[in-house]
């Protein structure tokens, strides 16, 4: 309306302007809903595939059996065996990301800077891209088969004196479950770090050096600072795929030790009592708020690490 | 790793530079050495006491199990359209948004980041709570969904390839010399996207063969269920299976990245595969 007014009441040479600038930005906004429409069917997919879901648990952990409004969903999930298992898969999920954390970064360090055998480096990331995805029954199968009560690595232990049966360890038990889990946290960390230390340019260290800074110094005033956000990004990461983490564990301690993922499991497997339906709803809503703090500091983490490694 | 660690030794000493920093040069290989082997002892030992376990006899053997050709059907045809539907729906869309709305990247990668750390167990409870009931007793439906969990590692690698082009200028190019939006697509900009493709490809297909969460809780057989529900009667042979899938998915890896590295100088072009953090163009510091 206000476009075609316009020149009617401002003639001469600034009907020009007015009467070319609705024109034009008639024609950027259509320019613009083509760009964006060539996303929607993307949007619909990921909407229908991850924003519908999340939406309904989210309505579903407010809900009792019959779709009226209640916080008793809430209420048992917060209470109980169910707060038991929240709290391990937090303490799970913190040690299985800051320990492969470091391991993987340590790792990644040393074939970041093996630039001539490039064979290292290839051998090394193709087995993280493998060995990350590998997880579940097939792993714990392995590490049976290794450190279990009559596995390999165990016979060998034991014939030294060394069972770690008798020293504490236990395969099926929370120290067993976060061994297994590093081996598919500790490649996923060199993976998400590697790009972070290629950022790391080499002028810095030179640098550094020129100035007589020490190795150690180098690291404490730049590499470090400048590496901690990616770092604690990466980890964050590592986080929620612990938190993820459902096949493995299941298959390693058949539910002894008690892991939401897995708890959210049985509920689907139909174990449910009755009027507790939707509990395991809120054990998801629970897990995704977790998951949403993590991401969140992710997200801040990677932009502070944008600033250097870019 | 033994064999690989001594070719990397051997290059090592081979060339004999200027020695300038060779006090730190020196004593940085002896701890990258103890952190290497003792990450490949931790890595190798799982695997060598599966291969114990197992006995060669049993890799011939799974094929031959009962169960094994129908749960091996379904992955591979869950596979298959997975990996069609990944690849129409996100090509399309991540060559939209380098040409049209490069600022929508940053938006991108955060949301396809979400499968990887949103629960498996979550996602299926929402999805079997929301999904038709026609969808839901089909199989299609896990494939449907892979294509969400498959969406982190396309677009990654779709991403990282088309980083490496100059994409505005072939297109501009493609356009001049008369070639419209599909011919610019076919015959040069998905020529030229040959290892992202590829590795997004593997990556998916990698992805639905070992997904075991979401099959086994939306109770369908597939491969890596059947192997759980296998070992029931017999561990060597089941244990076997998850090994070849395992070296078979390595190997196959591993010949994508020496393919991709040598035409793009080699700079990482692994770690392009399955970064997760941004990251610039080979070469472009």
């Amino acid at each position: 309306m206000t476009a075609d007014t316009a020149p009617a009441v401002a003639p001469g040479p600034a009907a020009a302007g007015p009467g070319a600038r609705p024109g034009r930005s008639r024609h950027s906004i259509l320019r613009s809903a083509v760009n964006w429409g060539g996303l929607l069917p993307f949007a619909i997919y990921a909407g229908l595939g991850l924003i519908l879901p999340t939406i309904a648990i989210i309505i579903g952990a407010f809900q009792t059996d019959n779709g009226a409004f209640t916080f008793s969903n809430i209420n048992v999930a917060l209470h109980g065996v169910y707060l038991h298992g929240l709290v391990t898969s937090l303490e799970l999920s913190v040690i299985a990301s800051i320990i492969p954390g470091v391991i993987g970064f340590l790792i990644a360090y040393a074939i970041f800077t093996a630039r001539r055998g490039s064979v290292l480096r290839r051998v090394t990331i193709t087995a993280s891209g493998t060995f990350a995805n590998f997880g579940g029954v097939p792993l714990a199968f392995l590490f049976i088969a290794t450190l279990g009560t009559t596995g390999l690595l165990t016979g060998w232990l034991n014939a030294i004196g060394l069972n770690p049966y008798d020293h504490g360890f236990n395969l099926y038990t929370f120290s067993g479950v976060v061994l297994v889990y590093m081996y598919f946290q500790i490649p996923l960390m060199v993976l998400v770090i590697l790009p972070s230390l290629e950022g790391l340019r080499p002028a810095w260290r030179e640098a550094a050096a020129n100035l007589g800074a020490s190795s150690w110094q180098y690291w404490r005033y730049v590499g470090g600072p400048v590496l901690m956000p990616a770092f604690l990004g990466c980890v964050l990461l590592l986080f929620g795929s612990a938190l993820s983490a459902y096949a493995t564990a299941q298959a390693l301690t058949s539910g002894s030790i008690p892991l939401t993922s897995i708890q959210i499991g049985s509920f689907l497997n139909g174990n449910v009592l009755a009027g507790q339906a939707n509990v395991g709803k809120a054990l998801a809503l629970g897990m995704v708020l977790i998951i949403a703090v993590a991401m969140s500091l992710y997200a801040l983490a990677q932009r502070r690490a944008a600033k250097w490694l870019q | 790793m033994a064999a690989v660690a001594g070719q990397q030794l051997a290059g090592e000493l081979a060339p004999v530079p200027p020695r300038v920093r060779t006090g730190a040069v020196r004593r940085f290989p002896f701890w990258r050495w103890i952190i290497l082997v003792l990450a490949g002892l931790y890595f190798a030992l799982p695997l060598y006491a599966g291969f114990r376990f197992s006995g060669l006899s049993s890799f011939p053997a799974v094929a031959s199990q009962e169960g094994f050709s129908e749960a091996f059907t379904l992955s591979i045809r869950l596979a298959a359209i997975t990996t069609v539907l990944t690849l129409v729906l996100m090509v399309p869309t991540v060559i939209w948004v380098h040409l049209r709305l490069p600022k929508v990247r940053r938006i991108m990668e955060t949301i396809t980041i979400l499968p990887i750390v949103i629960p498996p167990v979550v996602l299926i409870l929402g999805v079997l709570e929301v999904s038709p009931a026609g969808l839901k007793a089909s199989p299609n439906l896990l494939a449907l969904l892979y294509v969400v969990l498959a969406m982190p590692f396309a677009y990654r690698a779709l991403d990282a390839g088309l980083r490496a082009l100059d994409l505005k200028t072939l297109v501009e190019a493609s356009n001049s010399l008369g070639g419209g939006m599909g011919t610019t697509l076919w015959r040069i900009i998905l020529p030229n996207l040959r290892t992202a493709l590829l590795s997004a490809t593997v990556l998916t297909v990698a992805l639905v063969l070992g997904e075991f969460t979401m099959a086994s809780l939306d109770q369908y057989q597939t491969f890596p269920v059947w192997i759980v529900a296998f070992d029931q009667t017999s561990g060597p042979i089941s244990v076997a299976a998850s090994l070849a899938a395992l070296i078979v998915t390595w190997i196959v890896l591993m010949l994508i990245t020496a393919i991709g590295g040598r035409g793009r100088g080699g700079r990482g072009s692994g770690a392009t595969l399955y970064s997760v953090a941004r990251r610039e163009p080979p070469g472009g510091s």
